[in-house]
Formats: structure tokens, sequence, C-alpha cells
């Protein structure tokens, strides 16, 4: 059993923050310097948030909270992060 | 707490007196997680007392299950609203593993495989309120559930109830884990709807 998915969960959520389409946006990994597009994260909807893990090294690079209905993101993992160009 | 018959039926027609607000009953237990699954087997498994002590203290596996075990029969309830009622756990009560422990800590920060932390008053693990879980409905307690051993402290939000925990942490401060520092309550109290911070 594995409540494992990928970026494309929080597609909608990280358009609605950053307000663009994200999933082909790249970032790198501040933990182990893996760069991958933001669809290819290990995303898991945990209980009060979702998190966002570097695929290759399950390092955490972005939180997701929704706090009274404003979504919150932080992009605290990466070394990184540019929007598709 | 005594269980009786009508399983179904009792989900169904919850009583709602042990519904907190907001929250609604389910028969499922979901797997919420905020990483990948740890799989430590019991052998490998520690339960560390450290910090405002004069030595930290740690158990084995096999040491925390020689200690006197409690069972109990509790509802449990998540800040994504949903409660489960008449769960019933196995494992031994923070109060045995802190008997022999002299500390001027007011708080606790529970520490876990994978990084996880969450903090709750040091007061809120005691007086048979809380204790270190190996069986869940009588079997060992699953990886996805928090194996080999997890916190349980139900009469806060279940994010407060750290899977595979691995320690506590005494304090003097109160120090914010994961969930905490992003936003959500700092207590948990589901009777009082304590999701956010500023609830
Ligand atoms: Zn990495």
């Amino acid at each position: 059993m594995t409540d494992r998915l990928d970026g494309n969960a929080i597609a909608g959520t990280l358009q609605a923050v950053f307000g663009t389409e994200m999933t082909t946006a790249t970032g790198v990994c501040g933990h182990c310097g893996d760069r991958n597009r933001l669809g290819a994260l290990a995303v898991y909807l945990a209980g009060p948030g979702t998190v966002a893990r570097c695929p290759g090294c399950d390092t955490v690079l972005l939180v997701l909270v929704e706090v009274r209905g404003v979504t919150c993101v932080d992009a605290l993992g990466f070394a990184d992060l540019n929007p598709a160009a | 707490m005594v269980t009786r018959g009508f399983h179904g039926r009792r989900s169904a027609e919850a009583d709602p007196s042990r519904v907190p607000p907001g929250q609604y009953v389910t028969r499922d237990f979901p797997v919420l997680s905020a990483g990948p699954t740890p799989r430590r087997l019991a052998a490998d498994w520690t339960f560390t007392i450290r910090g405002a002590v004069d030595e930290p203290v740690v158990w084995s596996f096999y040491e925390l299950r020689a200690l006197p075990a409690t069972s109990i029969t509790t509802d449990i309830h998540c800040v994504t609203k949903w409660s489960k009622l008449d769960t019933h756990w196995r494992g031994v009560s923070l109060d045995t593993l802190l008997a022999d422990i002299d500390t001027s800590a007011d708080y606790a920060l529970a520490f876990s495989d994978g990084g996880y932390t969450t903090n709750l008053p040091l007061a809120d693990l005691t007086g048979g309120q809380a204790m270190i879980a190996y069986e869940y409905e009588g079997e060992p307690l699953t990886a996805e559930h928090g194996g080999p051993a997890r916190l349980l402290v139900p009469h806060l939000y279940f994010w407060k109830s750290a899977k595979w925990v691995r320690g506590i942490e005494l304090r003097d401060d109160d120090h914010p884990g994961f969930w905490e520092n992003y936003g959500y309550h700092n207590y948990g109290d589901p009777w009082k709807e304590q999701r956010y911070a500023g609830d």
C-alpha cells in the first residue's frame, strides 16, 4: 500500500499559487542536486497538508497547506526553482 | 469502555456526543503520511527520551515489550475531518516510561523516522493520556499505521500521534513540530476545533 502520487496531483494548486503552469517547471534539490520537473516529484497527501519530495533522495522540497481557504506553499528544499521556459 | 454489538448500525448512527465539531465518522482508517513509509524492523527500533534529562534513556523494542502494557479503546480524530470510534490499542503508557525520569521540562517534541516531529505539553503525555502503541486491533502495528510503534495521544488531533516514533525530546521551551510550523494549531484539541493557529 502506498499513498505516493506525483506532482501532477498538485498541478492545480501550484498553478493557483504561482499563477502559471508549474508541473513543467524545473527545480534543483538542495540536498542531492537532482534536477526534476515538479510533475515528477513524489507527492504525499498527508493529514494536515501536502508534501512533495525529491524522487531521488526523499528530501522535502515543497510543503503545501491550506489554512482557512488560503493555500501557502513553502519551497523550502529547492536550491533553485525555474518556471518552464 | 465496553464495546457492544451492531457495529455497522452504530457507526452509521454514531453517538453525536462522541463526534467533535466538524468531524464525520468513518469505518476506514485512512493512511495519511508526509513521506515514504519507513520499513524498520522491530529489532532495529529504539525509543529514546532525551533533552532536559541528566542522561538520555533508551529502550529497545524488546525492552519496551517487557514493560507493563496497557490496552485502551478510544476514538481518534484526524484534522482532515474523519473520526474513527472504538479503536483498540496496546502499548506502554508514557507514565511508565517517564516514571524514573527527573526533568524540569514543560514541553515535549516527539521525533520519528523520516524526520517528522510534533510538539505537545509534557502534561498531555502523562496521567494515562498517551502511550507508545505497538498493537492495533490485536495485531502488531503495521508500518503503514506507524509500526513498529507509534505515539498515541487520542485526545488531540491525530497528527500529534506521531507514526514511526523514535523518541521524545523534553524541552523547557515549546518548539513547533512539522505541521505546527506550517500554521496548524500548536495544541490541537478536536473538541475546541483547534485546527489552525489562532483557532
Ligand atoms: Zn534530492
